[in-house]
């Protein structure tokens, strides 16, 4: 499709490069964040890519939306030329596939006709795309999983999923930084440190960098900080 | 140093600036006062510049003893406030003296008051900013990230705090520029994001009826009772959402989504509550009824801008 740049409101606007998820996407969206941030500086209050999309949140007396949006047409006429600023880096999570700490491990196995054991080999064989920051702090949405595994979240919302739980909704795999409320299948669970407030970085991921799941056992679940 | 005790902390109060940018792609809201214009109008009249740190009292119920002559102001919804019984009233500046006690009863007209201290409420900001973000676990007291004032509490001033002169002279808000807190609003709409999925007829319904603020409202958003609007899908990939943007769910009730909410979002949106009425909608109690006008981008902007100039911000 051909880009389409909408105003929302009196300061932001947002970008639309797709109609439909296409990991492929996200390094553009990368990109084009990031050019957008280093060509009007203080200008930019917000910049927040999304699967298809880029939410801008401008400062309207530092940067009009006239000039923002004759750049950006500019821009996405030869987007293909737009330099890759930012490498993506590649991260690697130790998690714990196991009933003890993933409620919905052997139901998602037993609904999808796969074994407890072909589930946890599908979901840490694939390279996984950060396709959007957000809902929390922290909450790298991860695409794609595998359609073997695939599944709906849950129709009611579980009103608590504990801090590290790794889970599946449709097509996207997810883990929890911090306990919330959430309806994810949940397959296993994290131990490490995914939002660190005081910390900078306070997170390990961006938008576009690629992360895969490393199975561990008990002992190192919990060598690792883990909670049972 | 500390100079007010807090003896009442209310229903929720919070330490808030104007917000904290740049954090949006790590899934952080931008939290802030809702109502930025009796924000800064309380920053104003003691001659703070507008990012200063100053309280957010919701519904009042609040109460302070000054341990320190400090230079005070109070704006935002009527709460019947006293200094040591004697009423006082709001929108204007005011000395409170070492062992008085400032008190405010419940919001009578508006739901949230301000109050600023001349020199800014002394906090340590996270992320260049100090306001509070509950759901973030973020911002306000140090000792006590992301959580409403309570009894007990100390607050510090910015600085030496400057002992006021005996003469003092307080400064108030010309009147035009007080706004009714009534239980009706016209509310702007600009109209944006999915507005195309939503057929002629549901817009045309959602203009002519009214809607009630019910009593779901917190600083994420506003979920509103009345007329059932329906568009033509019922998800979208999720994207970026905008301060005041009008969300419709699959119940068909919309939502306004306020300084606090996440920062994206899967449901169709309409468009957004224009900024000059999103500072009226702040003040909004539940019961409050809105009736919804489709508002032009440009004078919305010119408006908007405006006030930004007026404040600096």
């Amino acid at each position: 499709m051909e880009p389409r740049i909408v105003r929302l409101s009196e300061t932001s606007l947002i970008i639309y490069l797709g109609e439909e998820i296409d990991t492929d996407l996200i390094q553009t969206l990368t990109s084009l964040s990031q050019a957008i941030s280093s060509k009007f500086r203080h200008g930019i209050v917000d910049v927040i890519p999304s699967y298809t999309s880029v939410f801008v949140e401008f400062h309207p007396l530092r940067v009009t939306y006239q000039q923002i949006n004759h750049w950006l047409n500019e821009t996405l006429s030869r987007l293909d030329s737009l330099e890759h600023m930012i490498k993506p880096q590649q991260i690697s999570l130790p998690v714990y596939y196991h009933p003890d700490v993933a409620p919905d491990l052997e139901s998602l196995a037993k609904e999808r006709g796969l074994t407890v054991e072909e589930v946890i080999q599908i979901h840490s064989q694939i390279e996984y795309t950060v396709c959007a920051i957000g809902f929390a702090p922290g909450f790298a949405f991860l695409a794609s999983v595998d359609e073997r595994i695939a599944m709906p979240r849950h129709a009611e919302p579980k009103s608590k999923v504990a801090k590290g739980s790794v889970g599946i909704a449709g097509r996207q795999t997810a883990v929890y930084p911090l306990e919330t409320p959430g309806g994810w299948q949940v397959i296993g669970n994290c131990p490490m440190s995914l939002f660190t407030p005081e910390q900078s970085p306070m997170m390990p991921f961006n938008v576009g960098d690629l992360v895969r799941f490393g199975p561990i056992s008990r002992d190192e679940f919990i060598a690792l900080g883990g909670q049972l | 140093m500390n100079v007010l005790k807090v003896l009442s902390a209310g229903i929720l109060t919070l330490i808030q600036d104007l917000g904290r940018n740049r954090v949006a792609h790590l899934g952080l809201s931008t939290g802030g006062p809702l109502d930025i214009h009796a924000f800064c109008w309380a920053n104003r009249l003691v001659g703070n510049h507008s990012n200063q740190p100053a309280l957010e009292i919701t519904m009042g119920a609040f109460s302070v003893e000054a341990y320190s002559d400090v230079v005070l102001s109070l704006t935002g919804a009527n709460c019947s406030a006293t200094i040591d019984g004697q009423r006082l009233e709001s929108w204007r500046s005011f000395v409170l003296h070492k062992g008085q006690v400032l008190k405010l009863g419940y919001a009578r007209q508006g739901f949230r008051a301000y109050l600023a201290i001349q020199g800014g409420f002394d906090i340590a900001p996270c992320f260049d900013s100090v306001a509070t973000v509950v759901r973030n676990q973020m911002g306000g007291l140090l000792v006590r990230p992301g959580t409403s004032l309570k009894r007990d509490d100390w607050l510090a001033v910015n600085g030496d705090s400057a002992i006021p002169e005996p003469t003092y002279r307080p400064h108030f808000v010309v009147s035009r520029f007080i706004p009714n807190y009534d239980d009706e609003i016209e509310i702007g709409v600009i109209e944006s994001y999915q507005a195309n999925l939503f057929p002629d007829d549901a817009k045309k319904r959602f203009y002519a009826s009214p809607y009630l603020v019910s009593d779901k409202l917190d600083r994420m958003g506003i979920r509103l009772s009345g007329e059932k609007i329906h568009c033509d899908s019922v998800g979208i990939i999720s994207e970026g959402i905008a301060l005041g943007s009008i969300q419709f769910p699959p119940n068909g009730q919309p939502i306004i989504l306020t300084h606090d909410r996440q920062t994206l979002g899967g449901y169709p949106k309409l468009g957004c509550v224009s900024r000059m009425s999103l500072m009226r909608l702040a003040q909004a109690r539940p019961g409050t009824k809105l009736n919804f006008y489709q508002a032009e981008l440009d004078k919305e902007s010119q408006a908007y801008f405006a006030f930004m100039r007026f404040f600096g911000l």
